[in-house]
């Protein structure tokens, strides 16, 4: 849908010329995030600086029913900041301004294009982080994460991205600036700022973040296990779990993605370890000493190869750097892949892990699994050369048995990564009709025009204005949510 | 509008490799300026690729795109995948140039590719430059618009003042004590015209250090610049006179400008036979690392700026501070964003003043940030550059290669 010469104008306008992509070759880099296989090139992207710039942009695609794609920096994996339709796409990379640090509330206000690593580097020397870590993080913006209620890592103990924003700035897809959620811990009324985390722009573009910071702890201590056998090292990592210590973070790689990180950054992860578990604990010195020593017992006991502690900071920041490289690393190994994002209950990791290596055999595909093992939320790549259709076919088949044995296991769709375009038709899988038509309502409720992020997070876009009708409404018993 | 046939290339499965993560965005200098998706290294190869599957032609905004690349490199050190983005962008180049430079960079193009491989040129280049300030012929410069485009020229030309009279070095230095091997020299254009200290004070550290220095005459250029630019084949002619000109049966082949360096440690890639050379090139900083060097006590505050063909193009960080470190008395003190590009990018600065500017200003502002008041750098055009912006603005800081340090701290401990 070609945007007319005048509306062009009257958005240069806004933003000026030199916050407009027109061209052929500057809308097309922008047609995918990471989910390269869904590509939709916007018919414009303005790059604002200021929230009056963006009212202006909203109130001004409102009027004409223009769709709107918000975008942070691209690395989604769900195809989320793409336009399939078209529209404007409103990039909030010059908005990266740190706007406040309040250190005695424990909080920061930001510009949503600010990027994750950003904001832990503006505080760290005063002994504060920003605890959500995708791993990502040196490249994602925060509004990114608000919208895509991003995990990382760290979130197995601290928390997702919605248990650290305090509050929003949030320009709705009728153009009306509200602020949702603030400083103070309780608030009466609805809790519309949890609904918004996670709304992946379908309501409206965030353009300020208020975000808690925490101190940082004591003592770190991480600790690198390597197993002979995937299974042994899920069996631990349910034993750990399960013996009540809470690591900071819990991931496991396997030998495919050893592989390629060693090639990468040179972690130097063992490369005969069939998987390997990365546990950091922090805290107070005594208990992380304590801690440390139990979860090393129980690797040992379910059969570790190797148990390593990190000798200082920089091994340390070494054995991570590997691990937040590793979805990049992975174009060492294949040109294209299908990443999942499935979870399933913990005590299930061994099933799965089993039932994955199966799936891996029967479809002559190969898996690498790189997740976050603590809090059972799955990551498995499953490898393919697209220039083969028949590779494709059955890199598909198997992300479809993989995405249902999750589910029967009373797993979920997706953990952390968000839906997008990608997993909106898996949404039924989820959720009944009752639930879905609500979500659309609620919506509808803060953009009343539906031209926030059309196609993404809900089955079909209800420009009808009928609810959604799923073909199979069935949620599996006790799925785990 | 298109310009030509898509032939050649860049090879499509290199730039396959790039699985679209965005980890490379944060670190390139013109997605930081301008934040936009197609001056990003991401962008940049999402459009390779589409003109490699025919979705894009070679398009007039395609080559603005590949052009305000300082092919600096800093994504190829961020890439966690292993895109090699310094070989897709010389490709890239070299199927434009096909084309021909567009009009408003030839005039730019043909002077700077007539004046810099050439060393002896160079040198003439400077003093007619000099010459041209006191003759009629300025006005001409002027109205041609070179000089305003060229504020590295103008610069060169302030600084002309300071550098001493080039007294050619001597083909063989002898060591000093006991001989720990021996290596080659390479004077470099620019570095043996506006430099030629660095080069001299070169060869006396590796002397002090045991080595002796075999210096040949008619080495020439490394071709750097071309190989940027598109040219191959006039780099790859470069190469291999530069190669020859070196003895077989040198230790190693030194450098002193990342630059160069950085282009010779690849010879191999695109002209096999010269593999074995390629191996031997090191910079000056890697062989002083590992060397026996005495070093006596300045008490100076030094920042250290990463020349982004020595950090990103050789993957050498540790061994320059390292060294400095060594210096007893000497505060090396961080500097922020150290690894950013300052903007001088071999001929950018002269070719796309406006980026190089944006660059320059945030250099200038992490060193009047650092405190420090020497800046030391390991290649001649970041030295030109950063030199310059502190002249014109005022900043009472000293631009020096570290060989510059160390060759006085080495004396300090002879005194
Ligand atoms: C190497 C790598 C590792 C990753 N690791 C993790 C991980 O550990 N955990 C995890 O959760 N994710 C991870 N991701 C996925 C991704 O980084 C996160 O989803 C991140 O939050 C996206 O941020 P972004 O700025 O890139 O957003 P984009 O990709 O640009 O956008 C994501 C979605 O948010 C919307 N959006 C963006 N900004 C705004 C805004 N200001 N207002 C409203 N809507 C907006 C977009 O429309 C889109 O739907 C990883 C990605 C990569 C490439
Ligand atoms: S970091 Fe590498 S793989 Fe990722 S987008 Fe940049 S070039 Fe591509
Ligand atoms: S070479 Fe430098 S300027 Fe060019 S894309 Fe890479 S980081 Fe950016």
């Amino acid at each position: 849908m070609p945007l007319s010469g005048a509306f062009l104008q009257e958005l240069e306008g806004i933003v000026g010329a030199g916050g407009l992509v027109r061209t052929f070759e500057g809308r097309l880099v922008y047609e995918c995030d990471m989910h390269t296989f869904y590509k939709g090139a916007p018919d414009a992207v303005a790059l604002p600086r200021r929230t009056e710039e963006v009212v202006e942009i909203v109130s001004l695609c409102r009027r004409e029913r223009i769709p709107i794609v918000p975008r942070g920096s691209g690395t989604g994996l769900i195809g989320g900041a793409m336009a399939p339709v078209g529209g404007v796409m409103i990039g909030t990379n010059r908005m990266d301004a740190v706007l406040e640090i309040d250190l005695p509330n424990r909080c920061a206000t930001v510009q949503p294009g600010l990027i994750n690593l950003s904001l832990t580097r503006a505080v760290a020397s005063r002994g504060y982080f920003f605890a959500p870590d995708p791993s990502s993080q040196m490249v994602s913006s925060i509004g990114g994460n608000v919208a895509t209620n991003a995990g990382g890592p760290h979130c197995l103990k601290y928390g997702i991205t919605t248990n650290h924003v305090l509050g929003l700035e949030l320009v709705t897809g009728a153009g009306e600036v509200v602020r949702l959620g603030g400083k103070a811990a309780d608030r009466p009324g609805y809790d519309l700022l949890g609904a918004a985390v996670g709304s992946e722009g379908t309501f409206g573009i965030v353009t300020a973040v208020t975000v808690r910071l925490l101190h940082a702890a004591e003592a770190v201590k991480t600790i690198l296990a390597s197993f002979t056998a995937i299974e042994d090292a899920s069996e631990a990592v349910s034993a750990i779990i399960a013996a009540g210590i809470v690591p900071a973070a819990l991931e496991m790689l396997d030998k495919l993605m050893i592989r390629a990180i060693n090639e990468g950054t040179g972690a130097g992860y063992p490369k005969d370890a069939a998987a390997v578990l990365l546990i950091e604990l922090d805290g107070p010195a005594a208990e992380v000493e304590a801690q440390g020593e139990r979860a090393a017992r129980i690797c040992w006991e379910r059969g570790a190869l190797e148990v390593r502690v990190a000798a200082d900071a920089t091994e340390r920041a070494l054995l991570w750097k590997g691990r937040k490289e590793a979805a990049g690393a992975v174009g060492r190994l294949a040109p294209t892949y299908l990443l999942q994002d499935a979870v399933v209950p913990r005590s299930k990791l061994p099933a799965i892990m089993r039932e994955l290596i199966a799936i891996g055999t029967r479809h002559r595909v190969q898996i690498a699994n790189v997740f976050h093992a603590g809090d059972g939320n799955l990551h498995p790549l499953i490898l393919y050369d697209d220039r083969s259709p028949d590779q494709l076919e059955r890199a598909k088949a198997a992300n479809e048995e993989l995405l249902r044995a999750c589910i029967e296991m009373g797993g979920t769709v997706t953990g952390e990564h968000g839906v997008g375009l990608d997993k909106a038709k898996n949404l039924p899988l989820q959720y009944g009709e009752a639930d879905l038509n609500f979500m659309y309502r609620l919506r509808r409720a803060f953009d009343p025009d539906s031209i926030m992020n059309p196609g993404k997070l809900l089955p079909s876009h209800p420009a009808c204005g009928e609810g959604f009708r799923p073909a199979r409404p069935r949620v599996p018993d006790g799925a785990w949510i | 509008m298109a310009i030509g046939p898509d032939v050649g290339g860049p090879d499509l499965d290199e730039i396959r490799k790039c699985v679209h993560c965005g980890i490379c965005l944060p670190q390139c200098p013109t997605y930081r300026v301008l934040g936009e998706e197609m001056d990003s290294p991401r962008g940049r190869i999402y459009l390779m690729r589409a003109a490699a599957e025919g979705r894009v032609g070679l398009t007039e905004t395609f080559r603005r795109h590949i052009d305000l690349c300082l092919g600096c490199r800093a994504c190829e050190t961020a890439c966690p995948s292993g895109v090699r983005f310094g070989t897709l962008l010389e490709a890239t180049r070299a199927q434009l140039r096909r084309g021909g430079p567009p009009a408003r960079r030839r005039l730019l193009e043909a002077f700077v590719f007539s004046v810099f491989p050439k060393p002896a040129r160079l040198g003439a280049a400077l003093a007619a430059f000099k010459l041209y300030n006191r003759s009629g012929l300025r006005a001409v410069v002027r109205a041609s618009g070179v000089l305003r485009r060229f504020p590295g020229l103008a610069a060169m030309e302030a600084l002309l003042d300071d550098v001493p009279a080039a007294v050619p070095l001597p083909e063989v230095v002898p060591a000093r004590g006991r001989v720990a091997g021996h290596v080659g020299l390479l004077t470099g254009c620019v570095q043996r015209h506006l430099y030629p200290h660095v080069n001299r004070q070169t060869a006396h550290l590796l002397s002090l250090a045991g080595f002796e220095v075999v210096i040949p005459r008619g080495q020439g250029c490394c071709g750097a610049l071309e190989l940027h630019a598109g040219r191959p084949e006039a780099h790859a002619a470069r190469a291999r006179t530069l190669a020859a000109a070196f003895p077989a049966d040198l230790d190693f082949i030194v450098t002193n400008a990342a630059g160069c360096g950085a282009a010779m440690k690849e010879y191999g890639h695109r002209i096999p036979e010269l593999t074995a050379f390629a191996t031997r090139v090191r910079d000056v900083t890697e062989v002083l690392a590992g060397a026996d060097l005495r070093l006596g006590p300045l008490d100076l505050a030094v920042t250290y700026h990463d020349a982004c063909h020595l950090v990103h193009g050789q993957r050498v960080r540790l061994e320059p501070r390292q060294l400095l470190g060594r210096i007893p008395g000497l505060r090396l003190v961080e500097l922020g964003d150290s690894e950013l590009c300052c903007g001088s990018a071999g001929v950018y600065n002269l070719l796309e003043p406006d980026m190089a500017r944006e660059l320059l200003d945030a250099k200038l502002a992490r060193i009047a940030e650092s405190g420090a008041r020497v800046v030391a750098a390991a290649n001649p055009g970041c030295l030109l550059q950063i030199a310059w912006g502190c002249r014109e603005r005022g900043l009472d800081v000293a631009i020096v290669h570290p060989v510059e340090l160390l060759a006085r701290a080495a004396d300090a401990y002879q005194d």
